[in-house]
C-alpha cells in the first residue's frame, strides 16, 4: 500500500498523476460508432415518446436517435440543441435514471432503457467542432441583461440572441458557466467541457459577457430596468446553509461546494489537498460528489453522515450507489451536534435522530483531518424581486412580481434544482421576453 | 427412434435439413464439417460442363440489408456456379458420399442447354455415387446472360425438354430447381412433372439491386464502379418462397409431386412452416452462411420438440398440414368478425399501435392521458396492424366477436353461416344473386 494514503492530515498528492488521471476520467466512457448504432437500435420511435415527457426540455429523443441510426448525428444535435442549447453538458450530468430513462417503455419492458443520455452525448460531441448550427433573426434594436451565466443564464442568453435581441450576460465570478464550471463533478465533465461548451455557445453572436460583476455589488435592479428592455435573473443559489443553529461556523468545517470549486478549478490533481479521513455531512448531490471526488482524490476513510433516512437523501439511489461502489461510507439518521480538536485531529460529534429528527440519546464521534459540510444552498443577494420560500417567486414563464423582470433557474421558484431544468427555464423565459418585446 | 427421419424420393437423411447449392456446400472441405455439425444432406454447388473453369470477380460479390442490430435480414450475390474443376469436384463428392452413406448428398448441375452437354456429364456424375441430381434452372445473373440458369427456368418447354434428357441418361433422382423470377411458378412446375422430374426446389434467388452507393452512385455490391443486379435470399424471401411451394402443392397437376423447399429457412419454424405447406424437406443457404453451421443444431431441438409437444411421430404427420387451408380471397369467410384486444399487463405503453391507427388505418385506438392504450370496437375492422406494429408479443391480439353477438362497428348481429365473395351482394358476378 502507497503511504502517501495513510499519511495524517491534509494532504496533496496521495495518489500518482496516472491514478489521478483514471479517477477523473468520465465517469461513464462516451459510445464510439458501432456502440451507438446499438444503442440507437433499441429506440422503439414511441408516439408521444414517454421520454420527451419526462425532459423537462422536451428534447425530441425518438427523433434524435432515429436520427443517429440513419448515419447522421449532426441533425441529431440540432434536434437536441433546438430544444436544449446545453445539451452536451445535460447529456453528462442529467440525473437520466430519474428522468428519460426512467420513463423510457424499454425500462418498462425489460428494466433496461435505452441509453438516452449517451446517445445525446454521441450526437452532441459531433457538433462541438462544427459551425455553430444556429443564426440570429434581424436585429430587433432590444437589449436584455441577463444576471448569472449559469445554465438558465446561458440558455435564455442564446435563444434571446437567435430572435435578434442584444444580450449583456453579467456573472459576478470571473469566469462564465455556473455550477457547469464550478460544481459539477470533474469526472462528469472532462476535458474543460464546461468551457468549450460555453464557447461554442457564444459563437451565436450578440451576447457581450461581462464577468466579475454582481448584482447588488455595483449592478442594481433599478439600474438594469432602467438601462435594458427586460431583464432576467439567474444568480443560482450563491450561499450555502451553516450547519450551526444560530448561523455561525463552526471550526474546521469547510463548505463543500467551495471545496468542489476549488477541485474543479485545478490543473492538476495532485495539487488539491485532503485528508486522510474525510467527514461529508449531508445527504444531496453536493453532498455525494465531495465524498466521491475526496475518495478519488485519496482520501483513505471517507463518512457520509445524513441525519434522516436513506429514502429521504436528495442524492438518488444511483448517486448513493455510485458513492459506496467508490468506497463512501453513508451513515443515515446521524444528526451532527459539534466539532472538537482532538491532537491533531477533529472529532466531529453525531447523535442518532429518527425520520423526524427526534434524538435517540445514542452519540458517536468520528475522526476527521476534513469536514465538509453540503447541507444546502441558498440564495444570497439583495434588491431581489419578491420571494417565496427563499427563491425568487416566479409565476408563467418565469415572470417575476416586479414588470419587467424574468427568473429562472435554482434561483427561482419552482421545478428540481438541476442544469436541465435550468436550461428549460431560461429558453421558455426567453421566449416570453421575446413575445413581449414584439408586441 | 428419430422423429426427424428423412425420406426424400428415397433417399433417406437423419434430418430434413439439408445444405443448398452454394458456398457452404462448394468443396469436401465444407461439406465435411456441414456433416459434422449434424446437417441431413447437402446439395453440392452447382458443377458446369467440363473445360475451363467459371470465372468469379474479384471484388465483392454479396450485398445485403439489415434490421434493428444489423441482423442480416436479405442478402445479394453476383456469385456464378463453381469456378473449380469438374473432376476435382467430382472426386471429392465420390469420397465424402462414401465417407457419409447416411447423408443425402445431391449433385446440382447447369450445363449449355444441349442434349450433348448433358449426357455427357450425367454419366461422370452417375459414378460418383451421389443419390440424385438437382437441374439449377434458377440462377438469375451472370450464368443467365450464357442462355443457362433462370434462361432456362423462365421457359417451361426447355425444362421439360432437359429434365427429359436427364431421366433418359441417369438413372437417380432428377429434382428441378425453380425460379422465382416469374410470373406464375406453376407453369414451370408443371413443366417439370411432364418432362419426368420426380420432384421441384424451389426457391432459387430474386433478381434484386440491394442498394445503391450514395458516393459512388453504382450499385452494391460495387466492383470497379459498377454493379450488376444479383441474386435475393435469407430471411426477406420467405414469404415469397412459401407462396410458391403453397401454390405447386394445392395445383391438381402438381399435387403429387414432392418438394424441397428453400428460400430464407433461418429457424426450425420456418422449416416446419414450409413442411406445414406441403414440402418434404427444407434447404438452407442464407442461414449457414450468416451462423455457421452449428444453427442446424437448433434447427433440430426445435422441430424435435415442437413435433414432441404435438405428438407427432414422423415429418409425415404434418406434412402438408396448412395446404388446403390455403385459399383463393374469394372464399375467405366474410362473416368471421374478429376484434383487436390489448392486454394492459403486457403493454409498455409505447403508443405504436395507437399512432399506427390512427395516422394509417382507422382510428381504432383511443389514447388515455395516462397513456392507457384501448382498442374501440366500433371502429376496428381488425386489420391486424397494431399487431404487428407492437414491439411486445403476444400483447394485442385478435378476438372473434362470436356468431350471435354484434358487432359495434356495423351494428350488425354475427351470423355463424360462411359468407363469401361469391355469394356476396356487392359482386357484380354473384352467382346466388338471382
Ligand atoms: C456540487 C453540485 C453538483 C451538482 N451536480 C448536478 C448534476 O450532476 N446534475 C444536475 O442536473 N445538476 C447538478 N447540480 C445542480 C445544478 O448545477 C444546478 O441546478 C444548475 O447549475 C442551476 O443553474 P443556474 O443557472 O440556475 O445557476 P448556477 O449554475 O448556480 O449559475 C448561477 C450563476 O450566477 C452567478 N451569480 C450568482 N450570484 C450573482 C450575483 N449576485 N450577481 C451576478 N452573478 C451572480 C454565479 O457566479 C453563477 O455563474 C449540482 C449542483 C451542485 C452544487
Ligand atoms: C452466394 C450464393 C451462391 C449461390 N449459388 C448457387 C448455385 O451455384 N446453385 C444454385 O442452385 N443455387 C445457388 N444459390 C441459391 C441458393 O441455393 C438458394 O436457393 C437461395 O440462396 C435461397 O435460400 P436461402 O434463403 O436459404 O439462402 C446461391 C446463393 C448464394 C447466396
Ligand atoms: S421511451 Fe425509450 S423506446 Fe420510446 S422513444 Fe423514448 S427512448 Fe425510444
Ligand atoms: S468473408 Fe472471408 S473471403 Fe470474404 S471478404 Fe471476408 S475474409 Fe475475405
Ligand atoms: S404497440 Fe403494444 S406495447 Fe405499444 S402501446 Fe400498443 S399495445 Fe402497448
Amino acid at each position: 500500500m502507497n503511504n502517501q494514503l495513510l499519511k495524517a492530515g491534509v494532504a496533496c498528492g496521495r495518489l500518482d498523476l496516472t491514478e489521478l488521471a483514471d479517477n477523473f476520467s468520465d465517469l461513464h466512457p462516451p459510445l464510439d460508432d458501432h456502440q451507438a448504432l446499438v444503442a440507437a437500435d433499441r429506440c422503439y420511435f414511441c408516439h408521444d415518446a414517454p421520454c420527451m415527457t419526462a425532459c423537462p426540455t422536451d428534447i425530441d429523443i425518438p427523433l434524435f436517435i432515429r436520427q443517429i441510426s440513419t448515419g447522421t448525428p449532426l441533425a441529431a444535435a440540432k434536434t437536441i440543441l433546438s430544444q436544449n442549447i446545453l445539451g452536451g453538458m445535460c447529456a453528462r450530468v442529467c440525473p437520466t435514471e430519474t428522468l428519460c430513462e426512467q420513463a423510457c417503455v424499454r425500462n418498462t419492458a425489460e428494466g433496461d432503457p435505452v441509453e438516452i443520455g449517451l446517445l445525446q452525448r454521441f450526437a452532441t460531441d459531433h457538433m462541438m467542432d462544427q459551425p455553430h448550427p444556429f443564426s440570429r433573426a434581424a436585429a430587433t434594436g432590444k437589449r436584455v441583461a441577463v444576471i448569472g451565466a449559469g445554465p438558465a443564464g446561458l440558455s435564455c442568453a442564446h435563444r434571446l440572441a437567435m430572435h435578434g435581441h442584444d444580450v449583456t450576460l453579467f456573472d459576478g465570478r470571473d469566469k462564465a458557466g455556473g455550477l457547469n464550471e464550478f460544481g459539477i463533478a470533474a469526472y462528469k465533465s472532462v476535458d474543460d467541457f464546461a468551457h468549450r461548451e460555453v464557447e461554442w455557445l457564444l459563437q451565436i453572436g450578440g451576447i457581450s459577457v461581462k464577468t466579475g460583476q454582481r448584482l447588488g455589488e455595483g449592478l442594481s435592479l433599478e439600474g438594469l430596468r432602467a438601462d435594458y428592455d427586460a431583464v432576467f435573473l439567474s444568480i443560482g443559489l450563491g450561499g450555502v446553509n451553516a450547519l450551526s443553529r444560530d448561523g455561525g461556523e463552526w471550526p474546521g468545517v469547510t463548505n463543500a461546494v467551495d471545496f468542489i470549486a476549488e477541485l474543479r478549478q485545478a490543473s492538476d490533481m495532485s495539487q488539491v489537498a485532503i485528508g486522510r479521513d474525510v467527514v461529508v455531512i449531508g445527504g444531496g448531490m453536493t453532498a455525494i460528489d465531495a465524498a466521491v471526488q475526496s475518495k478519488l482524490l485519496g482520501a483513505l476513510n471517507v463518512t457520509l453522515v445524513y441525519r434522516r433516512g436513506r429514502e429521504r437523501m436528495n442524492a438518488s439511489p444511483f448517486e448513493q450507489d455510485l458513492a459506496a461502489s467508490k468506497g463512501v461510507q453513508i451513515i443515515t439518521n446521524a444528526a451532527p451536534l459539534g466539532v472538537q480538536k482532538s491532537g491533531d485531529q477533529w472529532q466531529v460529534e453525531f447523535e442518532f435522530s429518527d425520520d423526524d429528527l427526534n434524538p435517540t440519546g445514542e452519540r458517536f464521534s468520528l475522526p476527521a483531518d476534513q469536514i465538509f459540510s453540503a447541507i444546502g444552498q441558498k440564495l444570497n443577494s439583495s434588491e431581489l424581486p419578491e420571494l417565496d420560500g427563499g427563491k425568487i417567486l416566479v409565476g408563467e414563464a418565469g415572470r417575476t412580481r416586479t414588470p419587467g423582470v424574468w427568473a429562472g433557474g435554482d434561483c427561482a421558484s419552482g421545478g428540481e434544482d438541476l442544469t436541465v431544468t435550468a436550461v428549460a427555464e431560461g429558453r421558455i423565459a426567453a421566449e416570453d421576453i421575446n413575445a413581449q418585446l414584439a408586441g | 427412434m428419430n422423429k426427424l427421419a428423412s425420406n426424400f424420393l428415397g433417399i433417406s437423411s437423419p434430418n430434413p435439413f439439408w445444405l443448398a447449392s452454394a458456398p457452404p456446400t462448394d468443396k469436401e472441405y465444407n461439406v465435411r464439417r456441414a456433416f459434422e455439425a449434424g446437417w441431413g444432406g447437402v446439395v453440392w454447388k452447382t458443377l458446369g460442363a467440363e473445360g475451363p473453369p467459371i470465372v468469379n470477380v474479384n471484388g465483392p460479390r454479396y450485398g445485403a440489408i439489415w434490421g434493428a442490430d444489423r441482423r442480416l435480414l436479405g442478402l445479394n450475390n453476383i456469385e456464378l456456379i463453381t469456378d473449380r474443376d469438374l473432376y476435382t469436384n467430382l472426386e471429392e463428392i465420390t469420397r465424402v458420399k462414401a465417407d457419409y452413406p447416411d447423408r443425402a448428398l445431391i449433385v446440382s448441375l447447369m450445363v449449355p442447354c444441349e442434349e450433348e452437354a448433358w449426357k455427357t456429364i450425367l454419366p461422370l456424375v452417375e459414378q460418383t455415387g451421389a443419390d440424385g441430381i438437382e437441374l439449377n434452372f434458377g440462377c438469375p445473373h451472370g450464368m443467365a446472360e450464357r442462355g443457362m440458369g433462370s434462361a432456362v427456368g423462365q421457359v417451361p418447354e426447355y425444362i421439360e425438354m432437359v429434365t427429359r434428357w436427364c431421366k433418359e441418361a441417369y438413372s437417380k433422382p432428377v429434382i428441378v430447381k425453380l425460379t422465382p423470377n416469374i410470373t406464375d411458378v406453376r407453369y414451370p412446375a408443371r413443366a417439370a412433372k411432364s418432362g419426368g422430374a420426380d420432384a421441384v426446389s424451389l426457391i432459387n434467388t430474386i433478381n434484386s439491386i440491394v442498394s445503391v452507393d450514395l458516393d459512388a452512385f453504382a450499385p452494391v455490391p460495387t466492383i470497379d464502379g459498377k454493379g450488376s443486379h444479383g441474386g435475393y435470399c435469407g430471411p426477406a424471401v420467405k414469404p415469397i418462397a412459401m407462396h410458391m411451394v403453397a401454390d405447386i402443392a394445392r395445383d391438381p397437376e402438381t399435387a403429387d409431386m414432392p418438394i424441397s423447399a428453400i428460400g430464407g429457412v433461418t429457424t426450425w419454424r420456418d422449416a416446419a412452416e414450409f413442411i406445414a405447406l406441403g414440402a418434404g424437406n427444407v434447404q438452407v443457404c442464407t442461414a449457414a452462411m450468416t451462423y455457421g453451421f452449428k444453427v442446424v443444431q437448433e434447427m433440430i431441438s426445435g422441430l424435435t420438440d415442437w413435433m414432441d409437444s404435438k405428438g407427432y411421430d414422423s415429418l409425415a404427420d404434418f406434412q402438408g398440414q396448412a395446404t388446403p387451408k390455403v385459399c383463393d380471397w374469394k372464399d375467405l369467410n366474410l362473416n368471421y368478425v374478429s376484434k383487436a384486444v390489448i392486454d394492459q399487463d403486457k403493454c409498455i405503453q409505447c403508443g405504436r399501435c395507437y399512432i399506427a391507427c390512427e395516422d394509417t388505418s382507422h382510428q381504432a385506438i383511443d389514447m388515455s392521458d395516462e397513456r392507457i392504450f384501448t382498442v374501440k370496437d366500433d371502429e376496428c375492422v381488425a386489420c391486424n396492424l397494431c399487431v404487428n406494429v407492437c414491439p411486445v408479443e403476444g400483447c394485442i391480439t385478435m378476438k372473434q366477436i362470436a356468431p350471435g353477438q354484434v358487432d359495434e362497428r356495423t351494428g350488425k348481429t354475427v351470423v355463424a353461416e360462411h359468407g363469401d365473395w361469391t355469394t356476396h351482394p356487392n359482386n357484380p358476378a354473384n352467382i346466388a344473386a338471382e
